[in-house]
Formats: C-alpha cells, structure tokens, sequence
C-alpha cells in the first residue's frame, strides 16, 4: 500500500469518526452512526497494518502479524464479552474502566515511543518530540489510574465520600511542579531520559488517583466526561508524537466530546469546571451545609402502598422522575411495566430526566431504553419543568438532589442556583425512597415537608413491583 | 365531619348525591357520611347498600339537615329545605345562581356557604368534577333511547329474507357534550348520523364520532364563551333554517341541544319544519327545559304534532338514575378530594375551580366569580430569578448566579453564545499562535493545524448530540479513542524481543478490548432506544 493510500484511508476513515458523532445527535440515525465507527476504525486497523507492511522501511513481516494477532484476538474477546456481559446499570463502570485502558494504553505507546531506537529525530524537532512523548504519557497516566478510581467508586468498592487531605491543593501543586522539573530534566538529556520519564509517570499516577479521590460520587458525571476527554487529548498527543494526523483528529474529536459533556454537566448542577475538579462538594466553605434558620422543619407525611395505587388509577397525568435510586434497585423494568399499563388506559404518561440523575450523561435514559419505554415521552428538564403544575400525580424514584427545592430559593443552600425539576408544583408528589437519609449533596430536601408531597419508604424495586401488581389486578 | 345525603323531594326526580360506591369513598377521605332512610331507593340503592359501606341512616330529612356539616345535593333546594339547613352549614348542589336570585337571599340568610355545581368552570383541570358533563352525557344517551323507544323503525338498516329495510337518519343540533354523546349512540344503533353546530370548531369531534357534519356555506363563528355558542347574526339564522328545513324532509329523528347560556333556547325547528317531516319521525328536545329548540315542544311532556312524536322531557338523567347518580356522586368526590378531604377541608378561594363554583360564603355572595385573570397567556414565570442568590459553598458559580435558573441544562441544545468581554483568552491564544509559528518547525504546524481543525469540528457536532444519547455519546468516543491502537502497531515494528515492541503489544492488546467493548456496547445500547 503506497503511503498516499494509507493517507486517503486516515482521510475515510477520520471523516467516518466525525460522521458517527454527527450521527449521534438523533436517535434515528444513531446505529447508523454507530457503524460508522465501526467502520472507520477497521479502516485505520487494516490501513495501518498493511501499510507498514509494504513500507519497506518499517517491515513488519510476519513476526509482526503475529504479535498483531496475539495482542488483538485475546483484546477482542475480553471487549466483546464484558460489552455482552455488562448491566446497563453498570454502563457508568464500565465506561470508566474502558478510560483507563485508553490511559493506560497512552503511557505505553509514550514509554515505547521513547525506547523505539529508530526514530528519534535531533534538534527542535527533537525536543518537540520529547515534549510530546512526556505530555502524552503525563495526560495517560492521569487518566489510567483517575479512571481506575472512578471506577472502583463507581462500583462502590471505595466509599463515594471526597477525601479531603489537609493541603491537598498543595499537594497538587507540587506534584505538578515536580512533573514540570522532571520535564525539564527529561528534555536537556535527551537520550538518556528514561528514567525522568519513568518518575514523572508514577507521579502522574498517584495525581490521578489523588485528584479523584477528592472528588464526591454525586460529581461522577463530571468526572467521568472529564476522564472521556483525557483519555481523548492522550490520544491526540499520541498522534502527535507518531506524527500520525489520524490519532490526532480523533483524539481531538473525543478530547472536545468530553470536555463538552463536562461543561454540560458542570451547568445542570450550577457548579464551575474548576471547583468540581479541585473536589470535595461544599468543603471550600468549610461547614457543610450548616442549617440556618430556615431549615426545612415539619414531618413528612408517608403514603401506603394503596393510596399510591388509588392516586395512580384517579391521575391523569403522571410524571416519573427517575434518579440513581432507581438504577441502583433495578426498578426500570417493572416501572417501563406501569408506564404500558397507565398508558394503555389513558393516562397522560412522561418521564422527567435531569441533566445529572444518574452517574453518567445520560444515564437515564439508557436504563429506560433498556426496559422499552418510549424515547418520546421521555422529556429533558427544560421540555417539562412547565407541565408539572398541571400534572396529578409526579412519582420520585430514587431521586432526591435533582428535585430540591433549596437550590431555587434557599440561597445558603449547598445546592443553590442548580437547576432542578420543579415537581412541587403539581397537585401531589409521591417520593420513593430507601430511607430517610440525604442525597450525594449531603443536604436536607425541603420537598419532603411540602404539603403535596407524600413519602413511600422502602426498596423501590419492592415497592414498584408491589404497585404495579396492584395496578394489575384492578 | 360529617356529610348529610338527603332524599330528594322534588317530583319525579330518582337521582341521588351519593351511591354507596362514592359515599365509601368518602368515607375513605374521612368524612362521616349520613343517609336519609330511602334517599337512594328511586336510583336502586337501599339502605343496607349504604350502611354495608359504613353509612349512617338517619329516619327523616329534619334530623339530616340539622346533623350534617356538609350537604350533599342533586336539585337545588326548596324554601322548606333551605329552613332546614343548619344556620351557616354547608350545601354543594345543582343551584343555578342566574335563574334562582330568590334562593340565594334564603340561603344568604341561612349563612350558609353554597357551592353550585353547575358554576364549575370549564377548564381541563376541573373536568372530574364537571358535574354538568356528566349529565349532558346521559342525557345525550338517553335522547337516542327515548328516540329509539319512540320510532318505528330499525336503526340500523338491514337487508332480510322479508325484505330491505333502510337505516334511520338521524340529524343532532348542537354537538356538545350531549350532542356527542347522542351521535355516540346514534352511531352505535346503526343509524346514519349527521350533526350541525355553529362552532366550526367541533367539525373534527363529530367527524371523530363518526357523524358527518353538515357545512353551512356561511362564514360566522359561533364559538362563544367556555365552550358554549353564541347567538348569531339573522342571516346566519336564515341560512341555518334553510338547511334544517332542507334535512327535515329527509331525516327520521332530530335530537336538538341548542343551548345559549343565560337565554331561552333558540327555537331552531319550526311548526312548518315538522309537516314536512315523515310521519312517525320522533324529535327529542334536549333544551326543553329551557324552553325546547322545537316550537311544538312541550317542557316535561310527550306529545304528537302532525305525526312526530316531539319529546320534550326534561328529567333525562333522572330517567336512568343509577347511572347519573353514580357520576355525580363521582364528581362530588373529586371535589371534596380538591378541596382537601376531610383532614385539611376547607373552602379555598384561590383555587380557581373552588372559587369559580362558589356562591356564598357564610352567607355573602359570591356569585359571580370574577373573570378569571386573562385566560392562560403563557404566565409569568413563576420562578424569575432571584435577586443575585449567592451561593455559599460552592466557590466559582457566582459569576452567574440564579439569574438562569434553568440554565443550559441540556434542552437548550448549541454552543453557548461567547462571552462578550474579556479579550484576554483571544489574546492569549494568538500570543501562543505566535510562539508555536517562530519556534516549530514545519512539520510540527502541520500535524498542529489538524488537530486544531478536529477540535473544532468535534465542539460543533458534538453540541448537536441530543442529551438523551450522551451515555452512548461516551461509549462511542471511547470506543473511538481506542484509535490509540494505532500508536502500538507502529511500534511492534521492531524485534519481537525488543522493549517497544512488547510495550506496544501491550498497548494494542489494551486498546483492543476498548474498541471491541465500546462499539458493542454501544450497538447495545442504541438497539434498545425505541419509539
């Protein structure tokens, strides 16, 4: 393959990337999209293994085919099984260990890059090439072990809790100074750098575990964009140092994809980039949430399973608010089962789906996909805010942060100026919840002591199992 | 509290407040419910079908009147019953304020707070309790039956071994609720159906009836107030007449609903129309009690006039009250449900239904309801923003603070607008521009201006991406990202042995698994995105 062909299938192949984004914005051509992908990347695949190949220069031969086979069989079957295997409410895991394979994988074509004894240019370019070689395997290993921590947090296996260590700007500070003169150091001694190189990774590890360490579970969304668009500049810094224009535009494209997605979360929950990335939710300010005056006082009123039922049959409309509550008890199915039932009998049915419910963009509205619930009556924050004065009936499952009142008028709130889904406003709210704790925030809901809201304790997959048996036998 | 269902006394009305099944659900509110002995015999419900639902009976009218807290009733009530109410009690009932000022001084003087059922304003969220939907659509059944009962003939038109037998017609004036209904049924029997109304806007509810709907080639729209008609000019009329005159050769059965609130029913089928209708033809006349659409109708009675059989009853619902009870006695419950059950009751003004069907309130008028604030102009937002909230534990957001309460969330989907302001960052970037143009070599810029370029296409496609598809958004893009594998299959080039090359098997394997994971997932994913 001449080398302008491999040229023209990068080109292909990255217009196939940007199409598959492109192809994302509507359901409807989403798969489409999909393929693409697919598509381009088996382009880039082939394109570069037989290009090398014919190259002369680079000849893989057979030994190379080899090691090509060895390194890609055994990764396809562990992608395809964990894609077949993975719940869709563990997509936010998942996703998040997939992150730290790209890091990972980033750190080590960096290390090889630099070990490589045949290309090592001399001059500016030189130095440029080990500065790429160093800001790529530094982005890489930040995202390799932040991801393995959002992952283990995701899954639980480490509390959600931010670590707050006494100093800890600091602490990055210095290790990001401590990066920097090694950096340095890397850079004047040009062949013979390995081992700079090799102290700046461990420290760009333990940055990365640190950094989201601090970071508290409800800011995961975040979190884990962020790591989606790390793990897209290290590619892009990959491209750089290979000189390969391919790495480089889709990096590119996953790096602004990421960020975009952070700044969009970061909006719903009315917090800048920075003070989620510096950690610790409400730490800054010292008390957390220390309650004024006006905290929200009263009792919550709770409901029986019947009187949910009966406010059920008689509502007309019904909004369903779903949060991480319901994807942590399963609950999408047997509520996808209620929405068939009230809408078969006439009810006007929707779900409201906030920016952040759940732990990933998103989130959401995968798990209702999952259990066939309509995409069309699945609305964004800002599409229904304005119908829930006139709704019956609006059913909280698991959700509780995305439905506070204090953020609109509590100003001392942790939470205040974050947009949420005014469900106070219909005619009777009915919470599930697990218990009578707090949300990820940390702060006390004032919608539970509202008069038209109504408590329905218990394991939400139980107590929606247990409604829609009832509806059921009617 | 205690609610009070009497029997009621005016003649030849069989309906009743409350059924066993409504009364059980307000006892289920926590209101007390008290029965007349025999209050609900006329609509099929003895007394033990209430006391069986927790229902208290009580022997005689006196001692209900004087025991209840909150009456429940169909008819508006007579002087005598007024006397009976217990000074500043309660009384929800049919009262119609505009035709009955006389009661409304009796009751003024009881004290008493007085809800009219038939004052329920016509809006979609007091539609449960719209008491008089619920009996317009019995009555609209019940025409056809009364027609039916009446007419000769088959509905539906048959072809038998004894010979064919053509359909009836059957023409309804005015599709209102009970026009509707009317056609409902109508339909159902088998009949040809066709309806008028002046509001053109319910050409596409008769049509949905499966009625055709029979045009006027005239332009004046009668849509008037709250759903209902308005008079029209008298070349409207001429022309309207023309076109009843032309059907009533042809039709069987004219079912009439004209009503104009406030008025006397517009006399739409004249004495001359029903000569030329077929001997045997029924026309039932649903506005009887306002005086009949009909000029031969006689209010309460059945009568013959050159062979039709005119109907003029003006009890329908009570014609079938088991069924009219139990709607009503529903509509009832939801109106004590809005009003707070029996725990928190009360009579709440600035709710708009309560205080639309409210007549007196310890004996001042009520009546009229003022006009409600301009109809549902897309209301002031509620929610505007709060005079610069600040918050207190986040640092950064106080640069915009709730003035955008509902943000860029994720709705509002597009780049957000660049600030105006700051040229600093502008700056910046061209100083850098400048450094990298003096300081790099050629090759460098060229790789540098691609990703430049990528990074801008990625911010415009990737703010098209709708909110809903960001988990797979993110799949993809990293499934993308595993284009890293690129980076190890240039450095396997090497001796198998040697560090790169094992180094960038490593990281092929590694990126693998991503690719593989992040596409299937993904194809996972979108498969079950459905409409």
């Amino acid at each position: 393959m001449s080398y302008s062909l491999l040229t023209v299938t990068y080109i292909a192949a990255s217009a196939l990337f940007i199409m598959s984004l492109g192809g994302l914005s509507r359901q409807e051509t989403a798969r489409r999209g999909n393929l693409y992908g697919i598509i381009g990347m088996l382009l880039a695949v082939l394109a570069t293994a037989f290009g090398q190949n014919l190259a002369g220069a680079m000849n893989v031969g057979s030994s190379g085919f080899a090691m090509l086979a060895v390194a890609i069989v055994p990764g396809a079957i562990i992608g395809a099984t964990l894609a077949a295997r993975v719940a869709m409410t563990s997509m936010p895991e998942l996703v998040a260990v997939l992150h730290s394979f790209v890091g990972a994988a980033a750190v080590l074509v960096g290390l090889a890059s630099f070990l490589d004894p045949g290309a090592h240019p001399t001059g500016t370019e030189g130095t440029i090439h080990s500065v790429e070689i160093f800001i790529g395997v530094f982005i890489g290993a930040i995202t390799f072990t932040g991801s393995v921590i959002a992952f283990l947090k995701l899954r639980g296996s480490i509390g959600g809790k931010p670590l707050a260590l006494p100093g800890r700007h600091l602490m990055n500070l210095a290790m990001l100074l401590g990066c920097a003169f090694l950096g340095y150091q890397f850079l004047a001694d040009n062949h013979h750098g390995l081992q700079p190189l090799l102290i700046m990774t461990g420290i760009a590890c333990v940055l990365g575990v640190h950094m989201v360490m601090a970071i508290g579970g409800a800011d995961m969304p975040v979190v884990v964009s962020m790591l989606n668009s790390y793990s897209g500049w290290a590619a892009a810094a990959a491209g750089f140092m290979l000189s390969n224009d391919l790495l480089i535009v889709t990096g590119a494209l996953v790096g602004s994809s990421g960020a975009i997605l952070s700044y969009i979360m970061c909006k719903a929950m009315a917090r800048s980039f920075l003070s989620v990335i510096a950690g610790g939710f409400g730490s800054d300010s010292g008390a957390v949430a220390a309650p004024k005056g006006d905290a929200p006082v009263g009792e919550c009123k709770e409901y029986s399973l019947d009187e949910v039922v009966q406010a059920l049959r008689d509502a007309r409309s019904v909004i369903v608010v779903p949060g991480y509550g319901m994807a942590v008890a399963q609950a999408q199915h047997p509520v996808a089962e209620i929405t068939k039932l009230l809408r078969a009998r006439g009810c006007d049915f929707h779900f409201a789906i906030h920016p952040v419910a759940g732990r990933l963009p998103g989130h959401m509205n995968v798990l209702l996909a999952e259990a066939n619930v309509p995409y069309d009556i699945v609305m964004e924050m800002d599409e229904i805010n304005s119908d829930f004065p006139t709704t019956d009936v609006v059913l909280v499952i698991g959700a509780n942060d995305i439905v506070n009142p204090g953020a609109q008028d509590d100003p001392s709130s942790p939470i205040a100026g974050m947009p949420v889904l005014e469900v106070w406003k219909s005619r009777l709210v009915v919470v599930m919840k697990r218990g009578k704790g707090v949300g990820y925030a940390g702060v006390d809901n004032p919608l539970f002591y509202k008069d038209c809201t109504r408590m329905l304790y218990g394991d939400a997959k139980k107590n929606v199992d247990a409604l829609l048996t009832r509806l059921r036998d009617e | 509290m205690k609610i009070g269902i009497p029997k009621e006394i005016h003649p030849g009305e069989r309906r009743v407040a409350a059924t066993p099944d409504t009364a059980k659900r307000l006892k289920s509110f926590g209101f007390d419910v008290i029965v007349e002995s025999g209050a609900g015999a006329a609509a099929e419900f003895v007394n033990l079908a209430y006391t069986d639902v927790g229902c208290e009976i009580v022997p005689d009218a006196r001692s209900l009147w004087a025991a209840a807290d909150v009456v429940l009733k169909v008819r508006p009530p007579t002087a005598d019953e007024v006397l009976l109410l217990r000074e500043g009690g309660t009384l929800i009932s049919f009262i119609y304020p505009a035709q009955n000022k006389q009661l409304l001084e009796q009751l003024a003087a009881r004290k008493a707070t007085v809800i009219a059922m038939d004052a329920v304003p016509r809006i979609s969220r007091a539609q449960k309790l719209d008491a008089l939907s619920s009996m317009a659509n019995i009555s609209g059944y019940r025409a056809i039956v009364e027609a039916a009962n009446n007419f000769g003939r088959f509905f539906t038109g048959q072809i038998t071994a004894a010979g064919k037998v053509p359909p009836a017609k059957v023409l309804v004036i005015g599709a209102g609720v009970a026009g509707l209904a009317a056609i409902g049924v109508a339909k159902g029997l088998g009949a040809i159906v066709r309806s008028f109304d002046t509001r053109p806007v319910v050409k596409e509810q008769i049509e949905s009836m499966g009625a055709e709907f029979l045009l006027l080639d005239f332009k004046e729209d009668g849509t008037g107030e709250g759903g209902y008609a308005k008079p029209m000019s008298e070349e409207f009329i001429a022309a309207e007449m023309d076109l009843f005159r032309r059907q009533a050769k042809e039709v069987d059965i004219i079912i009439t609903t004209a009503l104009i609130p406030g008025r006397p029913a517009p006399k739409l089928i004249t004495r001359d129309m029903l000569d030329l209708m077929r001997p045997g033809s029924v026309l039932v006349d649903l506005a009887a009690e306002a005086g009949g659409n009909c000029e031969a109708t006689v209010p309460g009675e059945k009568v013959q006039y050159a062979g039709v059989t005119v109907v003029g009853y003006t009890d329908l619902p009570s014609r079938m009250a088991s069924q009219s009870s139990q709607l009503y006695g529903s509509n009832l419950c939801h109106l004590l449900d809005d009003m707070g059950k029996a725990a928190n009751y009360r009579v709440d003004e600035n709710d708009e239904v309560v205080r639309g069907a409210l007549v007196l309130r310890h004996g001042e008028l009520k009546w009229p309801p003022p006009k409600p604030a301009a109809a549902p102009t897309p209301a002031a937002k509620p929610a505007e923003p709060k005079p610069a909230a600040t918050p207190v534990a986040t640092s950064k957001p106080a640069s915009k603070p709730a003035s955008k309460p509902r943000g860029h969330g994720g709705g509002h989907h597009g780049p957000p607008a660049g600030e105006p302001g700051s040229p600093l960052p502008l700056l910046l970037a061209g100083a850098a521009l400048v450094g990298i143009g003096v300081g790099a070599p050629p090759a460098f810029l060229s790789h540098f201006t691609v990703f430049v370029l990528a990074c801008f296409i990625g911010y415009q496609v990737v703010w098209n991406v709708a909110p809903a598809l960001h988990t797979p958004l993110m799949s993809v893009t990293n499934a993308i990202s595993g284009i890293i594998i690129l980076g190890g299959m240039l450095q396997v080039s090497g001796a198998p042995t040697s560090a790169a090359t094992i180094l960038g098997a490593a990281a092929i394997l590694l990126a693998t698994i991503n690719v593989a994971g992040g596409f299937l997932v993904t194809q996972r994913m979108l498969k079950m995105f459905r409409k």
